[in-house]
């Protein structure tokens, strides 16, 4: 659909009450796949990772990843919910060429944890509590690539490519219960709880969490029910929207879209949806029904998974602070507007902020350093500003920046010189001889030599109009070449002018 | 010059560790008998000549610098072609695996290479084991060595023959419900299937997971112990495999030759497992054989496993399910062979239709669609969901059945070898011939097949069934070996000594074999 055939998205509101449901896939990052034994990476030449297991050849078997066990409890214990005391893996029965056994290994009706509950809180403040039905192991696929059409799409392509790489990679499967009164708020609401996913899962230290290399990837169910109506709408699920601000867009186009078809008289059809982030919109995929047959039976090749109630303790006792009571608190000790703790969140240098501060440096020159020169290096650079320099390294440029001993233009001098590898910024304050002139001797003569070469200034100075004082500074600060203390040099003007102020 | 094909394993053994036979020798010795016989027999699929020679030549020069090696070094030994071998092609009996080599060793093919045994081909089976007759192999059916108008059993008909018609000592099969054991029985020769979990199924094409169990076949119960020693203990790669330490099967063996070992020994014989539809020249052996038993100090009581009346039905579900996910994996994407259809676009959907179409035998499309139909929403609880709980109370009828006896005896199958065609176009009389043999599989436990003479009627071989409480396997080595005994001091010789001499062919049999 058009943009402009969309309905306007107050008037669909005023319509149709949304209703959500969010499917999230969390790629773990355990150093094997979850069956076999071959490394979990990629960057490396197609189908290098792959033995019998993966590659689905005859003969093959699944051995669990104990590791991934373990991360999958994590998850499930950190979005709230039980822990199975059985649980099972089954098979999910369908033929695919990226999925080499043409089952994909999952779980059905025992999955490792459910029952769970997220609570979010939206910009305006209101908080929203998400229920989780429930968080499932499974296999990834290996990854198509269709050859020869313009699209890249499978339509039109010459022939498809599969690498088995991925094949097999785990992945825990967080799925929501149905989201109701999510109301105008309903993309922001997708946006925060997929944020809020890759949060925990980053906290735990699960996955690498990068949502632009699939490492969290969201497919979001959308369906309008009538104002009065206590029916359901038919839903669509759009597949693998992979940003935040996607979710949130995807949400909101398929608002307006299915709002435009259903006040036409249309009905929705039930079916995925391919979201173009290009143009801002979603696609008919295919058709799902909700008798779309997998054939699931519990995989005879495992055993049943049964965690000891004791380990599980053992697990809940590692869980990291949850990232929004850990926002709070940290927002609190640092004594931080809203808009300033967002702009540290939204550059996701919480962390760096607090070991920054962790490192002795101030909360407010920790925040400003990272969210300012670092970040702006790093948009430079194309990386990411905590990748740049070292938390406890702007703790100690900003310690000599409070000492004095540089001034801020020629700490960020200093700061280029830590980033190029040139030492610690003390060392990089000697070697680049970057230190403010506290001397007042050097400064003295440079203040002499100016006063006496502009004596219409001196003239000025002494008639009490010490605003032209301005000048000499500017030419001694000049002459130290910028390594001088403004305020020092204004202040020894005036002296060696002979006026007091 | 000795024979050296007519020897058992422990026997040629013996003759390799003194070093008056090399490895070689014996090796050559099993060829050229392949050679002669294997064009009427057709046990093979794949010979391996130069490999297996150049395996011999190996262990023959470790011997001679003195190493330590296994019972088993220098021993051939023909495999199924379930397994997956590096060197050999491995086809399952399918033409959708024609010629496809895998790039690695099924867990138990290392085991066996690792303690010796000298490799010499892969062996015939019905199509992905589906099958009692081997009739149903995409490569043409083998012959019974006792009847070459006869099938040998199935699916393990090759392994079965191979062993019986002297061209190998030894053999591994596979047992899914029966497909080691009934061939074992009407081929005159001993076939164990191991406890689920005992033996690794890492490499073993998969029929049906929970059923699948990799086991020995051979001549003597001592050579299967021996055999069944190397290929048992833990395999990490199989999740399924157990982590118990096994005590040694060929000890428990000697245990069972020991005088009055039987003394004493509770007996149950399995009331549904004999009777109506039973051949009565095998019922006759088997009641034969109770009575010297009962003679040898053993006590025998009926047992009554009244599920067991619906073994079958629930085998035919669960097998199926099974088997056609296991089965979805052959495509055409990554390995086998690949047909395009005749006429429309190429897409992977189509390709796959075609490839599925034109590799699958009759039998096995049968089972795909019988399996995918039982796993359909709907039909899930009528049909897998009921077959699981009979399989339950089959393990049930087991456990009551074991607290009042030792083992389990019964026929090992209703009827000695029916000829070729006879049950071809009636799946279901096909499908009751392992009616003696399913119970095991269903309640994982192990099973023993051994002869116990022949039908007077038509002088053809008949089995009789060990089954014993899952994990004991080594009591099923004990009596089975004191059974032996028993019967061949009774018979004053072996049964297999009995069968009919093959004539050597005037074919040449290459060293590529018959595929």
């Amino acid at each position: 659909m058009k943009k402009a055939e969309l309905m306007d998205y107050d008037k669909a509101l005023e319509l149709f009450e949304p209703v959500l449901g969010f499917e999230v896939h969390v790629e773990l990052n355990t150093k094997t796949k979850m069956f076999c034994g071959c490394a979990n990476e990629f960057g490396q030449g197609a189908n290098t990772n792959t033995c019998p297991t993966c590659l689905g050849l005859p003969g093959g078997l699944p051995q669990v990843n104990a590791k991934a066990i373990e991360s999958s409890i994590r998850l499930g214990l950190a979005l709230g919910c039980e822990i199975a005391e059985y649980s099972r893996f089954a098979r999910k029965n369908y033929f695919y060429p990226d999925t080499a056994k043409n089952f994909q290994t999952s779980q059905y009706d025992e999955p490792i944890a459910f029952n769970g509950q997220l609570t979010i809180e939206l910009e305006s403040g209101r908080q929203v509590t998400i229920d989780i039905e429930r968080a499932h192991m499974e296999d990834d696929a290996g990854k198509l690539t269709h050859v020869g059409g313009a699209t890249g799409r499978i339509q039109g392509a010459d022939y498809s490519l599969v690498d088995y790489n991925r094949g097999g990679v785990p992945l825990v499967e967080i799925v929501t219960q149905m989201i109701e009164g999510g109301e105008a708020d309903s993309p922001e609401i997708g946006r925060t709880y997929v944020a809020a996913i890759r949060e925990i899962v980053k906290a735990l230290g699960v996955s690498n969490a990068r949502m632009e290399e699939g490492n969290v990837r969201c497919d979001a169910n959308v369906s309008l029910r009538p104002r009065g109506s206590g029916k359901l709408g038919t839903r669509t699920e759009t597949k693998n929207v992979n940003s935040l601000r996607s979710v949130e867009r995807a949400v909101r186009y398929e608002i307006q879209r299915q709002a435009a078809l259903l006040a036409a008289g249309g009905t929705i059809t039930q079916e995925t949806r391919h979201w173009h982030e290009d143009t801002g919109i979603t696609s008919a995929g295919r058709p799902k029904s909700d008798a779309d047959d997998y054939r699931y039976f519990p995989e005879p090749d495992l055993v049943p998974v049964a965690p000891s109630r004791a380990w599980v303790e053992e697990l809940r006792a590692t869980l990291p602070e949850p990232p929004a009571a850990r926002r709070k608190r940290l927002q609190a000790d640092w004594g931080f507007a809203n808009l300033e703790f967002q702009d540290v969140v939204n550059s996701d240098l919480l962390d760096a902020v607090e070991a920054t501060v962790a490192a002795g440096a101030s909360a407010q020159s920790s925040r400003k350093w990272w969210t300012g020169e670092v970040a702006r290096l790093a948009n430079v650079a194309g990386v990411s500003a905590d990748s740049l320099v070292e938390p406890v390294q702007l703790a100690a440029l900003i310690e000599l920046v409070t000492a004095g001993t540089l001034t801020d233009r020629l700490a960020r001098q200093v700061l280029e010189g830590v980033i190029a590898g040139e030492g610690t910024p003390l060392e990089v304050v000697e070697i680049r001889g970057l230190a403010v002139v506290s001397d007042d001797g050097p400064l003295i003569e440079a203040i002499d030599l100016a006063l006496a070469s502009q004596p219409d200034v001196l003239a000025k100075i002494r008639d009490g109009k010490v605003q032209a004082a301005g000048a000499v500074i500017g030419a001694v600060m000049k002459a130290m070449r910028g390594q001088a203390d403004a305020a020092r040099v204004r202040e020894l003007v005036l002296e060696r002018a002979g006026t007091a102020e | 010059m000795t024979d050296l094909t007519r020897l058992s394993a422990a026997d040629l053994s013996i003759l390799l560790t003194s070093g008056a036979v090399s490895s070689v020798e014996a090796t050559q010795a099993h060829l050229d008998h392949i050679a002669a016989v294997d064009t009427d027999v057709h046990a093979f699929l794949h010979v391996a000549g130069a490999n297996a020679l150049a395996a011999a030549a190996v262990v023959d020069a470790q011997r001679a610098a003195g190493a330590v090696l296994g019972p088993l070094a220098g021993v051939p030994i023909a495999i199924k072609d379930v397994l997956a071998t590096r060197d050999m092609p491995s086809t399952a009996g399918s033409k959708i695996l024609e010629g496809w080599i895998p790039p690695y060793d099924a867990t138990v093919v290392r085991l066996v290479r690792e303690a010796g045994l000298i490799p010499l081909g892969k062996t015939n089976m019905d199509e992905f084991a589906m099958g009692s007759s081997t009739e149903f192999s995409a490569y043409g059916p083998t012959h019974n060595p006792w009847d070459l108008d006869r099938i040998p059993g199935g699916s393990g008909g090759g392994s079965a023959a191979a062993v019986s018609a002297f061209e190998a000592p030894l053999a591994l099969g596979s047992d899914t419900g029966g497909s080691i054991r009934q061939p074992a029985a009407v081929t005159g020769s001993v076939g164990v299937k191991p406890t689920y979990g005992g033996v690794s199924r890492y490499g073993a094409i998969a029929l049906a997971s929970s059923l699948d169990q990799v086991g020995p076949v051979s001549r003597t119960v001592y050579d299967a112990a021996l055999l069944h020693d190397v290929l048992s203990g833990h395999d990490p790669l199989d999740s399924t495999s157990l982590t118990d330490r096994w005590p040694s099967m060929a000890a428990a063996a000697i245990a069972g030759r020991v005088d009055g070992a039987l003394t004493g020994v509770r007996i149950g014989v399995v009331k549904e497992l004999s009777g109506p539809g039973f051949q009565p020249g095998v019922l006759q052996r088997f009641n034969e054989t109770l009575a010297m038993l009962v003679a040898a100090g053993a006590e025998i009581e009926e047992v009554s496993a009244p599920s067991f009346e619906y073994a079958v039905a629930a085998y035919y579900l669960i097998l199926p399910a099974e088997a056609s996910s296991n089965l979805a994996r052959f495509d055409s994407v990554r390995f086998g062979i690949r047909v395009d259809p005749a006429e429309g676009p190429l897409t992977s959907e189509r390709v796959m239709a075609a490839t599925r179409d034109a590799g699958f035998g009759p039998e096995v499309k049968r089972r795909i669609i019988l399996g995918t139909y039982a796993l359909s929403a709907g039909y899930y609880d009528a049909y897998y969901g009921s077959a699981q709980k009979v399989r339950t109370l089959i393990q049930r009828d087991f456990d009551a059945a074991f607290e009042k006896v030792d083992v389990l005896l019964s026929p090992s199958a209703p009827t000695t070898a029916f000829k070729f065609g006879e049950k071809m176009d009636d799946p279901m009389a096909m499908y009751l011939n392992d009616v003696t043999t399913i119970p095991a599989n269903l309640a994982g436990i192990p099973g023993m097949s051994l002869p116990m003479g022949l039908a007077p009627e038509d002088g053809l071989p008949v089995g009789l069934q060990v089954m014993a409480p899952a994990k004991q396997d080594a009591r099923l080595y004990t009596f089975g070996a004191a059974v032996e005994q028993l019967l061949e001091a009774h018979w004053g010789h072996t049964l297999l000594s009995l069968a009919p001499k093959l004539a050597p062919t005037q074919m040449f049999a290459s060293e590529g074999g018959a595929v």
